[in-house]
């Protein structure tokens, strides 16, 4: 059956129960679609006999009137995720013919749920990018590019962490996948590609069997093509595990309930530093646009100050890279993936950190154990921590004033690989508007907007109170219906 | 104050100690794996213990009440928030690449150890802090000639590190803390103190200064793991330094090693060689909350503690502070004895007990749990002395018949024939037998040679067998000598 690819979720699980179509059907449009959209490079890892089975089990589990609620629909999953018995690489050389015994909870979560995999997606390496450019395997290729498939005029990046996600959404090759978002890596792929991501609270989703970037970061949550997709998603990746101490036990809310299309009276908060120096003048007009279907709908835009929005960026890629150092300090070579001999330990450890992690790995690795180091940590790391928590608090003190706020999720649309990539600095400014609610915690989601004037989307991102996706859900529908962006990418399943 | 004498005078030895107790729990510090000593290797590890890619730590909590336990029997202060901090290292026997463990904010703050000395004085040494922390795993480096074999088993075992004050002065007073600091443990239950098996470690701070002078530089000795070795390390390191330092030298701090074959210690690594740790807390793990109720109710269950338990027998058994603390030094002796001195002469009880029971005990080389005489056979015996079945003599023999075998004592004295013969008759006619047979000390008694009484005493003993009462003995020889 063709357009099975081109479902949005809920349309999907209306189909499934209505007996329009099969799990199996859906899942082998799915398996095609993933083969179709090779050149992309967004799987690491294709499972397509595992899918077909999963399937199968979900049409008999529908059958018996026993229908999760996400019952047989295909997704991808980042393969920053551990999955039982399936390769799990976090797009690392170190990490070769790794393995799990275990699954990650979310992901355990979906197939609770009923959902489908489809296999595992590619990302930066260990989730350290913003353009899917660090990947051992390989770029990932933005369907939004230009040109003759495979022959691109103009090679778009996905974003990143998240790109290989990212990617297969938008192209159509699955109902939804996985991310993780450590300071936008949800966010931004989501905005570059035209499609949705959320990162829940910190602490909605377990950390337990994601391969770690910087713990105190690191939130999993959806990519899905709408704001109602998400909703559902976000609801069966939740909820509190025991096995991971920073898990929060509160009751997940029904999210897709929390769409209701009002919001009359709400007030969005719109901080006046995000306006930084050198905003192209379409983010801006976007922004400008959002606010005023937000107000045509009821809201109240109010402006708020954010006063530490400007060492956000720096706070967080002193946090980050502290964690990650003490995070990848486990791949030794000893265990598991990489080993490159040596005559001693010390050389075998060398050998293998050196020929198993890329290069802006590294680079994040030197970094953060700059900032830990005798001598630096309080003029580093201490010192970030210390503005982390002035965040926290700017938000705390915005929230007093609004329900919501509204900002651009990106400082541009994408960009095409080669660029931005002489300069590590320029490539981490795409993370300023995402960053914050990282370093806070909060959720934060990316929605369509627009389309640039090169073609490509425009994402803007809401952000709540913590515990609150339920508000940032509800407006951002808000914002997907006014936008109804209609552009798509020129490749598709 | 013992000072050792050097070429240029006295000197003062300065002594810190850190010891690491491994806690009494059937899980990990952080994950649910089994902590069982001697399992096969690699047996119990789970994957957080072998920290494999998205594990997580999660405390277990039965370790947090061991800890604050062993804090309030240490009378020190248990700090309500406390934080886990990674400690960053590689090592192939740590698998996370850090060592989660308390840096700044401890679980427990400052407390106290009441030393018991030989001379029967006393001396407090201060608590610094207690921490809890992970254990490594075991590098095997003599299973194959080119390659290092690594146990995961005891990786991730919640430790406690107790840390003292730099308050020690002598290897005695260093041997007397550990010793006081294991029985402790072992009261609270919270480290069965097994040096051996490696459930109890000590690194060793050791420093010299001239009397009254401010510390000098310290060299830290790690992970001896006997109370005798810590105190022939400090013997040996402090004499090096003074040697170093008297002939013109200084001390370099270092970490320095206890060779346990040459009975010297090595350097190991200089402080520039030291690892940058690279401290920070551990974002997996929230920091740790306690509730003071929570704490309330732990103090509560804590048992009597050896300071409280000796000042008890000082007051309640009459018994001197040594015989005190060698009872109490050690929960089961302690209990061993108030079974026996129960509804008896407290004194005549310890001594049965630290005299015989513990000499023939260490002979044997015998804990007091393994005693092949139970506390109500020695009870026993002490009743069949007091009900004069048997005489103090006799019993001894008793007792050794009783360590044999592990018989009750009133069998063996039925089975030997020991009862004791009260029968005036009986001993009147062995002491006329005795008197008779040796008519010419007879006289030499008479006429004032007072001394030949034992002479008697034991020849009449002898004809009896010893089981003649000595009381009645005695009197009536004394009778018949003057008559």
């Amino acid at each position: 059956m063709t357009g099975l690819t081109h479902l949005t979720m809920a349309a999907a699980l209306d189909g499934l129960a209505k007996k329009e179509f099969t799990a199996v059907e859906l899942t082998e449009a799915h398996v095609k679609a993933v083969e179709t959209i090779r050149p992309l490079n967004a799987f690491i890892t294709e499972t397509p006999e595992q899918a077909l089975a999963m399937a199968k089990a979900s049409d008999a589990r529908r059958a018996k009137g026993e229908a999760g609620p996400m019952e047989g629909l295909p997704i991808a999953v980042k393969d920053l995720f551990c999955t039982k018995g399936v390769l799990t690489t976090a797009a690392s050389h170190i990490l070769d013919g790794f393995k799990p015994e275990y699954e990650s909870t979310v992901t355990s979560n979906l197939w609770r749920d009923g959902a489908v995999m489809l296999g595992k997606v590619n990302l930066d390496e260990f989730a350290m990018g913003s353009a899917n450019i660090t990947s051992h395997h390989g770029n990932v290729i933005s369907p939004w590019s230009p040109g003759e498939v495979g022959n691109w005029s103009r090679q778009i990046v996905p974003g990143g962490s998240s790109g290989g996600s990212a990617a297969a959404v938008a192209a159509r090759a699955a109902l939804g996948a996985t991310g993780t978002d450590t300071g936008g890596s949800i966010r931004q792929p989501a905005a570059f590609t035209g499609i949705v991501g959320i990162k829940p609270t910190y602490g909605r989703c377990s950390r337990w069997g994601v391969v770690a970037f910087a713990s105190s970061l690191d939130q999993a949550g959806p990519m899905t093509r709408t704001v109602e997709d998400a909703a559902i998603m976000l609801r069966s990746m939740c909820g509190f595990d025991p096995k991971d101490s920073t898990s929060v036990d509160m009751a997940v809310p029904d999210f897709r309930a929390a769409l209701t299309g009002d919001i009359r009276g709400l007030k969005v908060g719109i901080p006046k530093e995000y306006r930084v120096e050198g905003m192209p003048a379409e983010i801006a007009a976007i922004w400008d646009q959002g606010i005023e279907w937000l107000k045509q709908a009821g809201a109240e835009p109010v402006e708020i100050s954010l006063p530490h929005t400007k060492y956000a960026l720096a706070t967080y890629y002193i946090v980050a890279p502290a964690e990650a150092s003490s995070n990848l300090a486990r791949y030794d070579g000893l265990r598991y993936g990489l080993r490159v001999e040596g005559a001693s330990l010390k050389d075998m450890y060398e050998n293998t950190r050196g020929a198993g992690f890329g290069k802006e790995v590294r680079r994040r690795i030197l970094i953060g154990t700059y900032v830990l180091s005798a001598g630096y940590y309080d003029a580093y790391y201490n010192k970030a921590r210390q503005v982390r928590t002035r965040i926290k608090w700017d938000f705390d003190e915005a929230f007093k004033q609004c329900d919501v706020i509204l900002t651009p999720t990106a400082p541009s649309t994408a960009f095409a690989i080669g660029e931005k990539m002489d300069d590590p600095i320029q490539m981490y400014l795409n993370d300023v508007f995402t960053v914050p609610a990282s370093l806070a915690g909060l959720p934060g989601m990316s929605v369509p907007a627009g389309v640039g004037s090169d073609g490509l989307p425009l994402g803007l991102q809401l952000l709540g109170r913590p515990f609150d996706e339920e508000t940032v859900l509800r407006v951002g529908q808000v914002i997907e219906k006014a936008a109804a962006v209609t552009a798509t990418p020129p490749f598709m399943a | 104050m013992s000072y050792i004498q050097g070429e240029t005078g006295d000197w003062e030895i300065v002594i810190g100690l850190e010891v690491h107790a491994q806690v009494i729990s059937n899980a990990k510090l952080f994950s649910g794996a089994a902590t069982a000593f001697g399992a096969e290797p690699n047996s119990q590890v789970s994957f957080v213990d072998a920290a494999f890619p998205g594990m997580l730590p999660v405390i277990n909590e039965h370790c947090i009440e061991q800890a604050v336990r062993t804090g309030l029997g240490l009378k020190a202060q248990i700090n309500l928030h406390s934080v886990f901090d990674r400690k960053n290292y590689f090592y192939a026997d740590l698998p996370q690449g850090y060592q989660i463990s308390q840096f700044q904010q401890p679980i427990v703050g400052k407390g106290e150890i009441v030393l018991d000395l030989p001379d029967g004085s006393s001396r407090t040494v201060g608590v610094t802090r207690l921490h809890l922390e992970q254990d490594a795993g075991k590098s095997l480096h003599d299973q194959h000639p080119a390659k290092t074999y690594i146990d995961l088993n005891r990786s991730g075992v919640a430790l406690m590190e107790i840390v003292s004050e730099p308050d020690m002065r002598t290897a005695e007073e260093a041997g007397a803390y550990v010793r006081k600091l294991r029985s402790i443990l072992r009261y609270l239950g919270t480290c069965d103190g097994n040096m051996e098996e490696g459930s109890m470690r000590c690194d060793v701070n050791v420093s010299v200064r001239k009397p009254g002078a401010p510390f000098g530089t310290r060299c830290e000795i790690k992970n001896v793991n006997s109370i005798r070795f810590v105190m022939q390390a400090i013997e040996y390191e402090a004499r090096r330094q003074i040697e170093i330092i008297e002939e013109g030298g200084k001390i370099d701090q270092e970490t320095r090693l206890w060779d346990t074959t040459k009975f010297v210690t090595r350097s190991m690594r200089s402080k520039e060689e030291a690892h940058d740790y690279r401290y920070f807390p551990d974002p997996d793990l929230l920091p740790l909350e306690l509730d003071a109720e929570w704490v309330e109710d732990i103090k509560k269950t804590l048992p009597e503690l050896p300071d409280d338990k000796k000042a008890r027998f000082i007051s309640e058994y009459k018994l001197s502070p040594y015989d005190a603390n060698v009872l109490v030094s050690e929960k089961a002796r302690a209990d061993f004895y108030e079974a026996v001195a129960k509804g008896r002469d407290p004194k005549l009880a310890a001594n049965w007990v630290t005299g015989e029971l513990f000499g023939y005990l260490n002979k044997a080389g015998k804990e007091i749990e393994e005693s092949p005489v139970s506390a109500e056979n020695l009870g026993g015996l002490i009743d069949l002395i007091a009900d004069n079945t048997i005489s103090g003599r006799i019993a001894k023999e008793v007792f050794e018949a009783m360590f044999e075998t592990g018989e009750r004592p009133a069998d063996i004295v039925e089975k030997k024939g020991l009862r004791q013969v009260t029968d005036t008759g009986a001993i009147e006619s062995s002491i006329d037998a005795v008197l008779a047979a040796n008519a010419d000390k007879v006289a030499e008694f008479r006429s004032g040679k007072d001394k030949l009484f034992g002479f008697f005493v034991g020849q009449v003993m002898k004809a009896t067998q010893g089981k003649a009462n000595p009381a009645l003995v005695n009197e009536i020889l004394m009778a018949k000598l003057k008559g």
